[in-house]
């Protein structure tokens, strides 16, 4: 019984063989997409160079102004870098360079309702007292 | 480039000279107008002239400077509708500027004997706090207090507060340091590498073919590289448009 059904013929499995390697073969680097890949990497290089940078120099002056010489140094350049990999985290995974952990990518026009409402006079004018 | 090999330094190409024939050389005062400065105004005046001149005929069937003129807004149009929607058109006029601007000036550095004014941190700086002050102004206006909210992830408790908010803080403020550094330390590399490559083509002699064939693939990718950063700046304001707009 079990002799009755052959295994499957090696041409066909060659077939199949060479017909996934032509698949793989003819995935190629799209140009446009590189230029995309290599604008990411270079986004992401300098993010932690400088939260570090803004961290040390808040650090800096605390202590100068304050007269506690290493300790907001100290502090800050850790949380300087914290942000650096906070940031970093956040362009990789799409979220963008912005601050705040924003759920939805995609603008909303809900808030396009509300917009003329800053053209508005008294608006203005009080932020000009402001 | 260098001639002779020795003498010339590859950081010599960065340096600012007053172009007021009163001055001694090395010698710069305030006001006055230097090789920045004309690199400066000789892009503007390209930038105006490309686009002034492209679109002069305004032809329903487009030429080819009215193609490239109308290629250059769609591709910034389409970037802003992507990333900041509808609402982003109005600050089409300031984008736009931008990359014109930085592009023109990056490709501007490319010709030999010419200077790339986005090669100085102060040029790069002073356009990164241009959009990082709009940025936050236009926040403020729009969303008032509750703009500082921003610091504030939602959902963390409020034991977490004191050390997530100054984080949140620094990140916000390293914004205008990254965006200057990444086309500043870009150009400043590049050109500075190009230089030292050239430099050996000289020395060398006949395998001086070696650093001339390095030379050569360097400047095809200085260029993507000026496309690339200019998009890149372009881009970043386009995102703190955005979240200025939309908070969290």
């Amino acid at each position: 019984m079990q002799d009755d059904s052959p295994p499957p013929s090696l041409e066909k499995l060659n077939e199949g063989l060479r017909a996934a390697k032509a698949k793989r073969r003819s995935v190629k680097a799209d140009p446009g997409e590189r230029g995309k890949g290599m604008a990411f990497a270079m986004r992401i290089g300098v993010e932690i160079v400088a939260a570090l940078i803004v961290g040390v120099g808040i650090g800096l002056l605390l202590d100068h102004w304050l007269g506690t010489k290493p300790w907001f140094l100290l502090l800050f350049f850790v949380l300087g870098a914290a942000a650096g990999f906070l940031n970093v985290f956040r362009v990789v995974s799409g979220l963008g360079g912005q601050v705040g952990y924003r759920k939805e990518s995609a603008p909303t026009e809900s808030d396009s309702g509300r917009e003329p409402a800053d053209g508005q006079a008294p608006a203005k004018g009080q932020d000009k007292d402001g | 480039m260098a001639e002779g090999g020795g003498g010339h330094s590859p950081l010599e190409q960065f340096e600012i000279n007053s172009l007021f024939p009163a001055r001694e050389h090395g010698e710069i005062g305030m006001l006055d107008f230097t090789n920045s400065s004309l690199m400066m105004v000789a892009t503007l005046v390209l930038v105006s002239a490309f686009l002034i001149l492209g679109m002069r005929r305004g032809a329903l069937v487009p030429g080819r400077m009215q193609s490239l003129a109308e290629i250059s807004y769609e591709f910034i149009a389409g970037l802003i509708s992507d990333t900041v929607g509808s609402e982003g058109r109005r600050y089409f006029p300031i984008v736009f500027t931008l990359f014109m601007f930085i592009l023109f000036g990056n490709l501007l550095g490319m010709l030999p004997y010419s200077f790339t004014f986005t090669s100085h941190i102060i040029v790069t700086f002073a356009m990164a706090m241009l959009v990082f002050t709009g940025v936050t102004i236009l926040a403020i206006v729009k969303h008032r207090m509750k703009f500082f909210s921003f610091f504030v992830p939602p959902g963390t408790p409020v034991a977490m507060w004191p050390l997530l908010v100054p984080i949140e803080v620094i990140s916000y403020f390293s914004r205008p340091i990254s965006l200057s550094v990444r086309l500043f330390a870009n150009m400043l590399a590049g050109h500075t590498l190009l230089k030292v490559f050239a430099g050996f083509i000289g020395v060398m002699g006949v395998f001086g073919i070696l650093p001339f064939s390095m030379v050569v693939a360097l400047v095809a990718l200085e260029t993507l590289i000026a496309f690339l950063q200019a998009y890149v700046f372009t881009i970043l304001t386009c995102l703190y448009i955005n979240d200025a707009l939309h908070l969290h």
